[in-house]
Order: C-alpha cells, then sequence, then structure tokens
C-alpha cells in the first residue's frame, strides 16, 4: 500500500526473507541441473510445437474454467440451502486428488465405456471420444473449477455485509449488483484465478498424455522427460525448464496487469445478508441450474472411484495402512510449513505489490517436479544421502507447491484485510504481533483454514519428488498407489485411490471447516 | 516446523548408520520390485538369511529413470548393484563405464537366445505382447492386420515408458524398412499413448481399449493371482520382441564380494522360482518344467526377436522419429 506509509515490520522482514529463499530453492535446482550438463543447443522446431501445445491447452483450460466458475459461485453465493457446506467441500475434491486418480474416475463416466457412453448406446449413438485437446481440457476444468469456484465465493464473501443492506434498501436489481459489486470483484479475482489455473495446466504431464491421444500433445514437461530420461541431456532438460519459468512470468506478468484494485468498500464485518435482488423465479432457476450441473460434472467421478475402492478398501495390503500414516504426518508438517511462509509473505505482498513477489510465489507451480527434483538431488548428494531425507524433502517440496495457491487465498484477503482496518489500527498504534493478532488473522480465519485445508490435502495427493528417490519403507499413500498399479494390482489401487479421496476431504474439511468457524463475519 | 524436520533427517540419518558395523549391499533397481507385493522383500529375507549383511533396495521409478539416476551420481554412486536395465538400456549403461563384469557362469541360463554379455546378467525376461480379453472376436495375428483391423489399442510412449519403447523396437525389428507404414497404418488404431505401463494396463482394464501393449505373461497374473481365464496375449506372426532384465554390479562398490555373491544368488533357484509369480516374467535360469502351474497357457511365440544392445541402441532414435512423425499428424 504505497499510498499508506504504513512502517516496515519484522513480519514483512520475514516475508522478504521467504521470498528470496523460495526463489532460490526453487530456482537452484535449475542452475544446478543447468550446470550439469554440457552446454544447450538451441530450441528445436518440436519444442515449439510442445510451447504451443501447452500454452493453448493451459490458456483454454483456464479461461474455461473461470467462466464456468462464476454463475457457480455466485449462485453459492446468494443462495443458502441444507447440505450448502458440505457441498462446498465435496466440490473441493478433485482439485486434491492425484491428477491419475482424477482421470480414471472421469474415464469411468466419460469413457469410450463410460456411463455416457453406455447411455448414448442405448440411443444407438457412437460411444463418446474423450481423447484429444477436448479431453485434456476437460480434465483440467474438472481438476481447477473447483479451485475457481472457491477462490470466487471468496470474493463474493469479501463484499461487506453492510453495503448489501444499503443495496437492499435502495432497492438495487440485478444490473445494479453486477455494476456496483460484482463487477469490480471480478476484476480483481478473475485475473489472479485464470493465471493461476493457466500455470497448473502448463506443467500438465500424465493429463496431456492420456487424454491427448498421442503425440500430438506434447507438453514441454513431456519433452522435458524426454530429455532426461530418453536422451540424459541435463542441458537441454534446464533449458526446457527455464522455459517453462518464462511462460510463468509472462503470464504472471500480463495478469498482473489485467488486476485492478477496487476497494470493495469497508464494514463493520457484519454477517452477509440475503440478497432481496436474486429472489425472482428465473434467477432461482439459472442458479439451480448451474449448481446441479456442476454438481453432476463433479461429484459423478468421484461416485464411480467410491464405487470401485470400497470393495477393496478393507482388503488392503498393510503397507497401504502405513503409507496412509506417512501422508497424513507429511501433510501436517508441509501445512505448518506452507502457513508459514505463507502469511510473512501475504504482508509483504499487502505492503508492497511488486510483481516479483507474485512471480516468486507462483515459481513453485511452474518449475518442472523433474527438474525441482532432480536438481535438489544433485545439490543435497555431496553433503547428505538424499534417500534418507526424502520424506523431509517431500515436505518442503510440498510446502512450496501449496504455496502459490495459499497466496492466492490470503494476499488479496490480507491486503482488503489492511485497507479496510489499517487506518484505524495505524491510529490505535497498532504493530507487530497484536495487529497480526487482533486486525489480521481474525480477518483471515476464512483465508487460513480454507488455505491450510488446500494445502494439507494436496500434500496428501501429491505424488511429488519422492518418487524421485525412495526406499521401500518410505512409501507415501500416492506412491503406494501407484506401486499397486504397476502390479497388476488394479483394485486394490482403487481401493487406495478411495482412502487417499477420504483422507484429503478430512483433512480439508477439519481445516476449511475450523477456520470458517472463527470466522468474524 | 523446521526443527522438526532437521530431527526427522536426523533420526533417519543416525539410523542409517547405526548398522555400519554389518557390512550393507547396496542395491538400486526399479520401484515395482521391491513393493510388498514383488518380489524384493522375499529376495531381501532370503539373502540376508545367508550373507550376514544388510540387503538395502532403493527404488528408482522403472528401467530407464534408474538409468538416469545412476548416471546423475556417476563414480559417486553408492550403489553396488543395479538390477532392472533391459536390454534397450544396457548399452547406454555400459558406456558409462561405471560397471565390471559380472563374473558369472551363464551356462544355467535358460532365455531363448544365447547370452553373450558380460557385463550385465540376464535375471528374468518376458516378451512383449498385445494382451486382450478372450471375447474379442477377431484378433490380430500380425501388425498389418492390426493396422486393417478396428481393433483399438492402448500403448505407452517410448519417450517416457520402457515397453512403449520396446514397441519401437518391435516395429523395427519385425518390419525395418516398413515401420513407417506400420505406424501410418496403427495411427487410427490407437486410442491414446500413456505415459507408463500402469496407466495403459489401467485404460485397458477400464475397457477404454480392446488390447492392451503388455507382455505374453500378463495373462498369467489374472489366471494365478486372481483365477481369471479371461485374458490371453495375441500371438503375432512376425515374431515377439523380447525384453531381457539384467543385473550388474558397480566398479566402485565397496562390497565387490557381496556384490559377486548378490549376482550369484540371482541366478539361484530360490530366487528364480519366486520371479514368475511375483514380478510376473519368466525367469531367466529355471527350465520349464519348473514354471508354476498355469504358465503352461501362455502363448510361445514361434519367432523370437531380439536386437543386440549396440544395434538397439543405434536404432532408438531414427525409430523415434518414424513414431513422433506417424503418430504426430
Amino acid at each position: 500500500m504505497a499510498e499508506r506509509a504504513q512502517p516496515i515490520t519484522a513480519l514483512h522482514v520475514a516475508g522478504g526473507a521467504v521470498a528470496g529463499l523460495v526463489a532460490l530453492i526453487m530456482l537452484g535446482p535449475l542452475l544446478a541441473v543447468a550446470l550439469a550438463g554440457e552446454g544447450a543447443g538451441g530450441v528445436r522446431p518440436s519444442d515449439w510445437a510442445a510451447i504451443r501445445f501447452t500454452v493453448l491447452q493451459a490458456l483454454l483450460s483456464a479461461l474455461i474454467s473461470t467462466a464456468l466458475a462464476i454463475p457457480v459461485a455466485r449462485a453459492l453465493a446468494r443462495r443458502s440451502f441444507a447440505g450448502r457446506h458440505v457441498l462446498i467441500t465435496l466440490m473441493g475434491a478433485p482439485f486434491l486428488l492425484p491428477v491419475i486418480v482424477a482421470v480414471f474416475g472421469l474415464l469411468v463416466v466419460f469413457g469410450r465405456s463410460g456411463w455416457v457412453s453406455h447411455g448414448l448406446g442405448l440411443v444407438g449413438l457412437p460411444p463418446l471420444d474423450i481423447y484429444g485437446v477436448h479431453g485434456v481440457v476437460l480434465a483440467h476444468v474438472f481438476f481447477n473449477l473447483p479451485l475457481a469456484v472457491r477462490l470466487f465465493l471468496h470474493g463474493w464473501q469479501e463484499i461487506p455485509g453492510e453495503r448489501m443492506r444499503l443495496a437492499t434498501a435502495l432497492g438495487f436489481g440485478l444490473g445494479d449488483m453486477r455494476r456496483h459489486f460484482e463487477w469490480p470483484m471480478l476484476r480483481r479475482t478473475a485475473p489472479g484465478t485464470v493465471l493461476v489455473i493457466f500455470l497448473i495446466c502448463t506443467t500438465s504431464f500424465a493429463v496431456a498424455l492420456i487424454l491427448g491421444g498421442g503425440p500430438y500433445a506434447t507438453t514441454v514437461e513431456l519433452a522435458i522427460y524426454q530429455a532426461f530420461r530418453f536422451d540424459f541431456d541435463l542441458s537441454r532438460a534446464a533449458q526446457l525448464g527455464a522455459i517453462q519459468v518464462a511462460i510463468c512470468a509472462l503470464a504472471t506478468l500480463a495478469a498482473g496487469a489485467l488486476v485492478i484494485r477496487v476497494p470493495l468498500g469497508q464494514g463493520l464485518d457484519r454477517p452477509p445478508v440475503p440478497w432481496q435482488a436474486a429472489q425472482g423465479p428465473l434467477t432461482r432457476a439459472s442458479d439451480a441450474a448451474a449448481l446441479t450441473a456442476t454438481v453432476l460434472f463433479l461429484l459423478l467421478p468421484l461416485l464411480a472411484l467410491v464405487g470401485k475402492g470400497l470393495p477393496a478398501l478393507w482388503g488392503l495390503p498393510e503397507s497401504v495402512w502405513w503409507a496412509a500414516l506417512r501422508s497424513l504426518t507429511l501433510a501436517l508438517c508441509s501445512t505448518s510449513l506452507a502457513l508459514a511462509m505463507a502469511l510473512p509473505m501475504a504482508a509483504l505482498m499487502a505492503r508492497w505489490p511488486w510483481p516479483g513477489l507474485e512471480l516468486t510465489g507462483m515459481l513453485s507451480i511452474a518449475i518442472s517436479p523433474l527438474v525441482l527434483g532432480t536438481g535438489a538431488f544433485l545439490i543435497l548428494r555431496p553433503v547428505a544421502n538424499p534417500v534418507a531425507l526424502a520424506l523431509p524433502i517431500t515436505a518442503v517440496v510440498n510446502a512450496l507447491m501449496s504455496l502459490p495457491f495459499l497466496l492466492r487465498i490470503l494476499a488479496p484477503a490480507y491486503d482488503q484485510a489492511e485497507r479496510t482496518q489499517g487506518r484505524l489500527a495505524d491510529a490505535l498504534g497498532l504493530r507487530g504481533a497484536a495487529r497480526l493478532c487482533h486486525v489480521i488473522l481474525p480477518r483471515l480465519s476464512r483465508q487460513l483454514g480454507f488455505g491450510a485445508g488446500v494445502a494439507a490435502a494436496l500434500s496428501m495427493g501429491d505424488l511429488g519428488v519422492i518418487a524421485l528417490f525412495s526406499s521401500p519403507a518410505q512409501g507415501t499413500l500416492p506412491l503406494e498407489m501407484y506401486r499397486l498399479m504397476g502390479s497388476y494390482r488394479t483394485d486394490d489401487a482403487g481401493g487406495a485411490a478411495l482412502l487417499l479421496l477420504v483422507l484429503s476431504l478430512v483433512v480439508f474439511r477439519v481445516f476449511d471447516r475450523g477456520g470458517a468457524r472463527h470466522a468474524v463475519a | 516446523m523446521r526443527h522438526t524436520i532437521l530431527a526427522t533427517a536426523l533420526t533417519l540419518a543416525v539410523s542409517s548408520t547405526a548398522t555400519a558395523a554389518t557390512p550393507v549391499l547396496s542395491v538400486y533397481t526399479y520401484d515395482s520390485f521391491v513393493a510388498d507385493w514383488g518380489p524384493g522383500p522375499q529376495i531381501e529375507a532370503m539373502f540376508e538369511a545367508t550373507c550376514a549383511c544388510d540387503l538395502q533396495f532403493t527404488g528408482a521409478g522403472d528401467g530407464a529413470a534408474l538409468l538416469a539416476r545412476l548416471r546423475l551420481e556417476g563414480a559417486r554412486s553408492t550403489a553396488d548393484v543395479i538390477l532392472g536395465l533391459d536390454t534397450n538400456l544396457t548399452y547406454a549403461a555400459a558406456e558409462t563405464a561405471l560397471f565390471v563384469p559380472h563374473g558369472q557362469d551363464t551356462a544355467a541360463l535358460t532365455l531363448p537366445i544365447a547370452w553373450q554379455d558380460d557385463l550385465f546378467l540376464p535375471f528374468d525376461w518376458g516378451y512383449f505382447a498385445f494382451v486382450h480379453d478372450t471375447s474379442l472376436l477377431a484378433v490380430p495375428t500380425s501388425f498389418p492386420d492390426l493396422a486393417e483391423s478396428d481393433v483399438r489399442i492402448v500403448i505407452q510412449d517410448p519417450r517416457s515408458s520402457t515397453p512403449g519403447l520396446g514397441l519401437l523396437m518391435w516395429v523395427e525389428a519385425a518390419h525395418g524398412d516398413a515401420a513407417t507404414d506400420i505406424w501410418a497404418g496403427l495411427a487410427d488404431n490407437i486410442v491414446t499413448v500413456t505415459p507408463g505401463w500402469s496407466e495403459a494396463y489401467g485404460l485397458f482394464l477400464e475397457g477404454e481399449a480392446d488390447m492392451v501393449l503388455s507382455y505374453t505373461t500378463s495373462p498369467a497374473y489374472h489366471l494365478i493371482a486372481e483365477g481369471d481365464p479371461t485374458k490371453a496375449a495375441a500371438p503375432f506372426k512376425e515374431g515377439h520382441y523380447m525384453q531381457i532384465e539384467t543385473a550388474g554390479m558397480l566398479a566402485n562398490s565397496d562390497q565387490p564380494e557381496l556384490a559377486r555373491d548378490f549376482l550369484a544368488f540371482m541366478l539361484t533357484k530360490s530366487v528364480q522360482s519366486v520371479l514368475p509369480t511375483t514380478n510376473w516374467m519368466y525367469p531367466a535360469a529355471l527350465p520349464e518344467t519348473a514354471l508354476p502351474e498355469g504358465f503352461e497357457t501362455l502363448i510361445t511365440p514361434g519367432k523370437v526377436l531380439l536386437f543386440d544392445a549396440e544395434t538397439a541402441a543405434a536404432r532408438r532414435d531414427p525409430a523415434l522419429n518414424i513414431w513422433l512423425n506417424a503418430l504426430s499428424r
């Protein structure tokens, strides 16, 4: 906040230190891989094709997810009905699932022998062909729609209750609501939402390959795989990794230019009121339609996973349960670490909206996991045994991977809290820990809970770097599931996937509800 | 938080050095080998019963990831034995100059081909094959036959998967100059190309494709472990390409005696008879009559195809280009 000379505190300094550390941890491995190679060649024509495909599918996925999320989030924001909270939690599940699990869930519904194809067959139509760019986009929307919905829902909830009361008193119609509240809120939230989904999709590997239908759908990440495994050309891998970072930087700057920080107005943290303007039958019907369609799209594949996994759940090998325990512990560690990093960074971003900070926060989704893992391996190897450190490294990397989401969730709310309460806090001379505890944290409770939930569940579900260096006794639940899949044990793998789904949802729900319960608004 | 991590790290470091009194044999292998239900745990128990040592397995993805891992570590690798490089990888592995001859007598090998390599010792092998459900009508009998049919197949990407690379070699070995036409013909049969074997086999079991690239031994898993006789491998007239999985010992091993003992141990009857029903491959040194019940139902290819390691390495890149060009349209 340049216009308000809020003093720089220890928290801001910590934020700067964290940002520097994150940049180092992210870019260090890239450099290590580059240095281990033998000098890079030029960018090949096939690389340009991979870049084109990567950007195209990511952009389509981001725009479609965001566009679809707006009516759904609005419907959730202005309706209240029984089971709304449970529905919101369940709808978040696809985002938290390991890629491969979600893909198989989607295939049960949309695959060639899926439910939809079966239905089409009954009326004499050919089966659905999910393989191609449309399939990749469909899967990415399935993953990211929940995230977009939640980010927008927070946006709507940030509109102060007092303003809504005033709007009701003034007899605002839907058009007035759009002009005065929704449009400014979307201008603040939408570019960041598009950005974060775009970045997630740029490092897509398994989805693009499985549903892309063939080498036409080669992403930059797959090219990195090829450089590593097929050609063992580390320079090339690092060069492609740097291209991914460049795409990320350009996208972050572009999104930053589109954000307009319009204040949503100040309020006294009173609870929100129902929208008077949205009580017409037509609006009700359109909200109901948006919600029903989304619920079917997001929950049918989850239902398929439950159906497949349930029979195998009780007979799972013992190692799976140990892996589950290990994953839970890991999730709690990386969540604490992620929060400890994100809060100071969010504070600094509210104080000093420099795009470089945002970019640093975004790096970890833009950087190839393969480059990161290999680089970390190269750096650690001379000083320690990376295999012995597999679990701690995974905890740190998982924390870093959830940092972009935490920042996206926390930073706007932090900014809003400073904007609305900052001057009063200044006048009262509240600084440091007191300011954080009495002014900021109570207003961030909802976001902190949600962010912690996302971080914990992502850590549960992410295969992560552990796949690169693990010993048999260190398997996490996703790794154990892959091992089952890799040895014909598809049924057990289905059971492990269900266990993972349930555990991820439970940790997410515990944190998310915990945060909402302490929310002042 | 950071303290917890440090503490965990220290505990792990301490626990791994505490047993320094007993010699440690470090074996790198692919991930599914060391799973609870894989051959790893049984082999570990059996070897440790005789060696007065601590056998430590480290899993690293699949065969190609294993080789990449070894190249990253280079001469500083703490591994003594590398288990699971196949003949499409051994040439590149030999070029690293990190391996020393296995020094084992290969007379006991029961492979369908003669084994020449003195750096890498086979421990199990299989034939690549397209696996289908027995309800599939008009099962293709060759690549041209498959290309002409409307049978839908799912295969693995040769850039990220060892069976995927095996299929490239299979088409090369069977059709050589006509490989371009074969791939062009197969393009419309391919439902999709997956990153690895697991995803492809999963898609097949989900009914997304009629056939999947796997091994002639895959039906044995369904028959023996699940009592399900409905999976079969399609015999192709051109013959089937082999995958031979090998073990090799590293020059820089600090336990060369143990490493050599382990290589010899890999060919003993006790290990060899564990492999068929844990790794679901043919053992490399076990007579056919000693195979578990159920293996006699598997197809035996009329012709065995295999490039030697050097030829495989030389034909890999051109074969990949043919594949990419044919399927990228």
